[in-house]
């Protein structure tokens, strides 16, 4: 096996993420500064939706107090069941489906939103028990739920999503208007 | 002479009258007799037509079994009765034969043809040596081995309803002739066209056995556009028995067709179908004749050396990845060699792309569709795995051999139970020391709970599956990384285990090691599954 090759590139390597995973961004969600989303598709369309490093529960050192998958009274993310191949009964959500409400020990909530169509496969319960894994792994082990788009859609779900360069370019925007005011 | 009785008299007389061809009128006067069958055609017309005739001849005909030789020379008078009895036949056989024969000529002017209205000439055109040598030289030019064949016919499903009619129209008068008669046991036209065939292709393939059970099939098939919506009628008195599937054509198969014409009564059939059935004006069509040797299975392991390698072809949306595949770099040469039509490639387990499968290799089987060669030996099997593993660098094949299909199903069997060893090489984020690995080693049975890996969860059902990990060894290669022996429990994914899959495979070599670990190599060393045998030389 190639040993050289792998010595020198224990920082650079790419990860599993940067391995398998295309990276899209949905900024400011609904209109809320910073509420940025990031989503994970991987080449077998299968998308992962998690919160992108410049998400505010993630900045100032915020605490997570709760989080919460009853995203209404009648409608509970944990209660989502797939069976099969065909992954038959998830619940079907569209752009704006909120997933979980985190709320931070100073009391702000966040709504954590789908972004992408199709059915959902799982949410992350491993975060209810050990809310910091959000905050320590947010783009792994801290992701918020698993969405499988239809097949016919798994190209045009991520049209209206920012492309890690654009969404570079939104935070290099912000950082400077920041610096402005 | 044809082995009729005089109650057989009017079953024939109808049964000519309404266009019926003479091997046809046997069958319908349930004669299993199979050498009235195999005489011409033509020659059975001129029988039957003189029976129908003369009175004498039928009541002689079943004693008086020599004279089949004599008929052939034509003509009533020919017929070695008594010499007390001869005049007499002479006599009415004379007086009969020219308006026997008036009847004829008229049937050939009046009728545009004289295609059978009940099996729609397969017993009349394709019923004869001639085209038995045409089948014969179309099953030689396949260039198959076999030992025996056995001939298959697949008609038009409108035969069965102009049969129907035809049994309707003569139902009476079988019945007269013996009450325990029934519809089936009129002689199919299947079985007539064997009995006239058979023999006569096996003959023209130097003698080959023609079987009821063989490795090897001839088809014949016939097509008869022009009647095809014979059977439509049938569709509105049964529609349930008429369901649209995926993969036919068209729904008015025979199976359809025959459930129909049993349920239906026969005051419902004659009222949308004419008993006897309606003239065609041309006889059927035969299609190519379609030849078939049942598949053949060749077993063997491989090794894969390569990184860039998947195991079979691997497309997404339509594009090409990769140029070749472990399947078809084995099967290439093997298609060769037993000059097969396809392929069908199974494995126990399959790896990664990216993973090689050193050691012993992974057991594979596969099926070879329509093989033309079928003996091959134990010495040229030993050449073509030479010739495998000369043609490429990328993999290597042994213990290949020819196998049964039921043993096949060894490969599949207790597929979870079986174990595999791998050797990964492992990164860490922090900095390792030797002897913060040593504690792996002792560890023993480590029970999995595997959620289905995100990597294969669009095609597998979502689960949390329990692997066990037999026993781990570690080797230290440096501050950031080292290889990890691993004995498994099939079926374990063993990149989610060290990388972790989000947290979605506990425990995982993250947790175990305290820092993020991830995979770079992964090398499958032994798939310890005990089939197929080695060969020896």
């Amino acid at each position: 096996m190639d040993n050289e090759e792998c010595k020198d590139t224990q920082d650079k390597a790419p990860s599993v993420v940067d391995r398998y995973y295309t990276r899209w961004y949905r900024a400011d969600m609904k209109g809320k500064p910073c509420e940025d989303h990031c989503i994970l598709q991987h080449s077998n369309r299968i998308c992962v939706v998690t919160l992108a490093e410049s998400h505010p529960i993630l900045q100032n050192g915020r605490q997570i107090k709760s989080i919460n998958y009853q995203i209404s009274n009648g409608c509970s993310r944990l209660n989502n069941k797939v069976s099969g191949k065909s992954k038959r009964g998830g619940q079907f959500l569209t752009d704006f489906a909120p997933l979980c409400r985190i709320t931070c020990t100073d009391e702000n909530e966040y709504t954590i939103y789908s972004c992408i169509r199709g059915r959902l496969l799982e949410v992350n319960e491993a975060i209810l028990e050990t809310p910091s894994l959000l905050l320590q792994k947010p783009s792994t082990d801290g992701y918020i739920a698993v969405i499988l788009p239809k097949f016919e859609e798994s190209k045009s779900i991520t049209e209206n999503l920012l492309s890690r360069e654009e969404f570079e370019k939104v935070l290099a925007k912000r950082a400077a208007s920041s610096q402005l005011s | 002479m044809l082995p009729l009785k005089e109650k057989d008299k009017p079953v024939v007389q109808k049964l000519l009258a309404a266009g019926c061809c003479s091997r046809c009128v046997l069958r319908f006067c349930c004669t299993s007799v199979q050498a009235a069958f195999r005489q011409p055609e033509q020659e059975t017309l001129k029988e039957l037509q003189a029976f129908i005739n003369n009175n004498e001849i039928v009541q002689d005909s079943p004693d008086s079994t020599e004279e089949t030789k004599s008929h052939d020379a034509s003509g009533s008078e020919t017929r070695g009765d008594p010499p007390s009895k001869r005049a007499k036949l002479e006599h009415c056989a004379s007086g009969d034969a020219s308006k026997d024969g008036t009847v004829t000529v008229e049937m050939q002017e009046d009728e545009e043809s004289h295609v059978c209205v009940a099996c729609l000439g397969v017993l009349q055109e394709f019923c004869d040596v001639t085209r038995a040598i045409k089948i014969a030289a179309a099953v030689k030019a396949e260039q198959y081995e076999f030992d025996s064949l056995v001939l298959s016919v697949s008609l038009p499903p409108q035969l069965c309803v102009r049969e129907h009619s035809c049994w309707l129209h003569v139902k009476k008068e079988v019945r007269e002739k013996c009450m325990s008669l029934s519809e089936d046991d009129v002689i199919q036209v299947k079985e007539a066209f064997k009995w006239v065939m058979q023999g006569l292709i096996a003959k023209e393939l130097g003698g080959v056995a023609v079987v009821t059970k063989s490795l090897f099939e001839v088809g014949v098939e016939f097509s008869h556009p022009e009647t095809d919506s014979d059977c439509y009628f049938l569709a509105s008195t049964c529609p349930n028995c008429f369901k649209p599937t995926k993969n036919k054509q068209s729904v008015f198969t025979r199976m359809a067709v025959v459930k129909a014409l049993d349920k239906i009564s026969d005051f419902a059939f004659l009222k949308h179908y004419p008993s006897p059935p309606a003239r065609p004006s041309r006889h059927c069509v035969q299609q190519d004749v379609q030849c078939l040797h049942v598949s053949l299975f060749i077993a063997g392991r491989y090794n894969k050396f390569c990184r860039s390698l998947p195991q079979t072809p691997w497309v997404i949306d339509g594009q090409r990845r990769m140029e070749s595949s472990v399947e078809e770099l084995i099967a290439a040469p093997i298609l060769v060699t037993f000059r097969a039509d396809g392929f069908n490639f199974s494995s126990s387990g399959r790896e990664d792309v990216d993973v090689r499968t050193l050691g012993n290799g992974r057991p594979f089987a596969m099926e070879l569709l329509n093989p033309h060669r079928s003996r091959v030996s134990k010495v040229e099997m030993k050449q073509l795995q030479e010739t495998i593993n000369a043609s490429s660098d990328k993999i290597r094949v042994r213990d290949l051999q020819i196998v049964t299909r039921e043993a096949t199903s060894r490969m599949k069997e207790g597929e979870e139970e079986k174990t595999k060893s791998y050797t990964a090489l492992v990164w860490t984020h922090k900095a390792i020391q030797r002897e913060d690995l040593s504690f792996m080693d002792d560890i023993k049975d480590l029970t999995l709970n595997q959620k289905t890996p995100l990597r294969v969860l669009h095609r597998r059902a979502l689960a949390v599956r329990q692997r066990v990990i037999h026993s781990m060894s570690t080797r230290f290669v440096d501050a950031h990384h080292f290889y990890l022996g691993l004995k498994t429990q099939a079926g374990t994914y063993i990149k989610e285990f060290v990388h972790g899959d989000f947290g979605r495979t506990q425990p995982n070599m993250c947790e175990l090691l305290k820092t993020d670990t991830d995979i770079l190599e992964l090398d499958v060393e032994s798939v310890d599954v005990d089939w197929p045998p080695t060969v020896t030389d």
